[in-house]
């Protein structure tokens, strides 16, 4: 592979491990000798259970977590030399939770990041009504509180709120998660769509098969910290690896 | 005679002592949120400095009143003037419930929100003035609530180094075997107590509804 900037993947690990100390002197190995590449554009889905290790992949690529060993590299250049603020107003990040700010209105929740970017006001304003309209809000919830929207809502003032600075690269910790099936198949949707015109590079994590299948161009199996394989959604399904041939048992009557 | 008589006899003198109170109440609580707060938030920041800041407030706290006056009797410029040392001995004991509250009002937001902003590329300044202490202010208007009253009416004690005050009254009473007398001091320290409470409460609820 050249070292063009187009070809050249946009996220990189390189043996990346992450320890947490244990009790006394043992140590917990949360992600095991990690080898990944994100290519620009791609929504790559990294499935696992609870415990395997794909919120830890997540946060170390904006570095709210630092790998105990092996370099993890975001845009070529390491993310221990990134000043850490920069790197991480070029990620969207959404989390499950959607941690929106209870305190703020709609505007000031999706307006964060400009805001502390020091964009003029008016510009800001705008670029609200644009994201508001994007991810298929009304105009007239702006001025409202988290708490007076549906979860639904909710999740898409998340969405709204990661792009509002139009980064590059977004990370979506099971961004769905919470939400009931039918709000789920529809922002589900309405996330191809996006992306079809976008063309972010997109990190994405769940634990859901079908969602893995229904948005990755290529998915991560994890398990217990190690990265089983990679795959796109068809070789998945064709896959007789064993742990993704158990996931598709696993969710086979409801495919 | 009964309390209100007295009291409306010498209705400039009991004015005068609620006005010293209230002084001595108001100076006292600035100077404890003003190191209390920012004690607070520091212990957030440093949990090494948690143990120590917080087991200092303690100890303080456990000082029984008229011995701390004592104690500060002899430091230099404080122990000059009355005032100035019951002033420091009610800010000092202010300090426990503003640092405690800070802190728990802090550490108590959400760690998801507080997440979100770090991943989104708040820096450390921006977080605490934006996200925590916005949403932790509920918790530390209930800390000043707290201070407010116990300062209400530790303050009646300041009286008993000529700092004035409403004690004033209580302990001439008591001088007095006069029950009218120590209720002109009671009376008012109570309504101030009362009023303090029930206005910092309002504030307090007000803050915490979001």
């Amino acid at each position: 592979m050249t070292d063009s900037p187009e070809t050249r993947p946009v996220i990189e690990f390189r043996q990346v491990a992450y320890r947490i100390n244990g009790h006394g002197n043992s140590t917990r190995e949360l992600l095991h000798d990690l080898d990944l590449e994100v290519q620009r554009g791609e929504t790559l889905v990294l499935l696992g259970r609870s415990g395997s290790g794909k919120t830890t992949t997540l946060k170390l690529i904006n570095h709210l977590l630092t790998p105990s060993s092996g370099e993890l590299r975001v845009e070529a250049r390491p993310t221990r030399e990134w000043d850490v603020i920069r790197l991480r107003r070029m990620i969207g990040y959404v989390i499950q939770e959607v941690g929106l700010f209870p305190h703020f209105t709609v505007e000031r929740n999706i307006g964060l990041v400009p805001k502390i970017e020091n964009w003029p006001a008016d510009k800001i304003h705008a670029r609200v009504l644009e994201l508001l309209q994007l991810v298929g809000l009304d105009a007239e919830i702006a001025s409202r509180y988290p708490r007076e929207l549906s979860g639904g809502q909710r999740q898409r003032v998340g969405v709204a709120r990661a792009l509002a600075a139009d980064p590059p690269i977004l990370l979506m910790d099971e961004p769905f998660g919470a939400l009931d099936l039918i709000t789920r198949a529809e922002l589900q949707r309405e996330f191809l769509d996006l992306q079809k015109r976008l063309r972010k590079t997109v990190v994405f994590v769940t634990h859901d098969l079908r969602e893995a299948l229904l948005l990755g161009t290529r998915i991560a199996l994890m398990e217990a910290g190690r990265l089983v394989t990679v795959q796109t959604p068809q070789e998945f399904l064709d896959s007789t690896e064993p742990l993704a041939a158990a996931y598709k048992d696993a969710f086979r009557t409801t495919l | 005679m009964n309390v209100w008589q007295f009291m409306l006899q010498n209705h400039t003198e009991v004015l005068e002592l609620t006005f010293e109170h209230l002084k001595l109440v108001a100076i006292s609580t600035l100077l404890a949120v003003l190191i209390g707060i920012p004690l607070g938030i520091l212990i957030t920041r440093w949990p090494s400095l948690n143990k120590p800041v917080l087991g200092g407030a303690n100890i303080i706290q456990t000082i029984p009143s008229l011995a701390l006056f004592g104690f500060l009797l002899p430091a230099p410029w404080i122990g000059a003037r009355a005032d100035r040392l019951a002033i420091l001995a009610l800010a000092l004991y202010a300090l426990l419930p503003l640092i405690r509250n800070t802190y728990a009002g802090i550490q108590g937001v959400d760690r998801a929100i507080v997440e979100a902003g770090r991943g989104m590329g708040m820096t450390d300044r921006q977080l605490l003035f934006q996200v925590e202490l916005p949403l932790a202010m509920g918790v530390i208007i209930a800390g000043v609530r707290v201070a407010t009253v116990i300062s209400v009416g530790l303050a009646t004690i300041a009286a008993a180094i000529g700092a004035g005050g409403l004690g004033e009254y209580i302990f001439r009473g008591l001088a007095m075997v006069n029950n009218q007398v120590i209720l002109a001091g009671a009376i008012p320290a109570a309504a101030m107590a009362l009023l303090a409470d029930v206005s910092l409460g309002w504030l307090e609820k007000r803050l915490s509804s979001r």
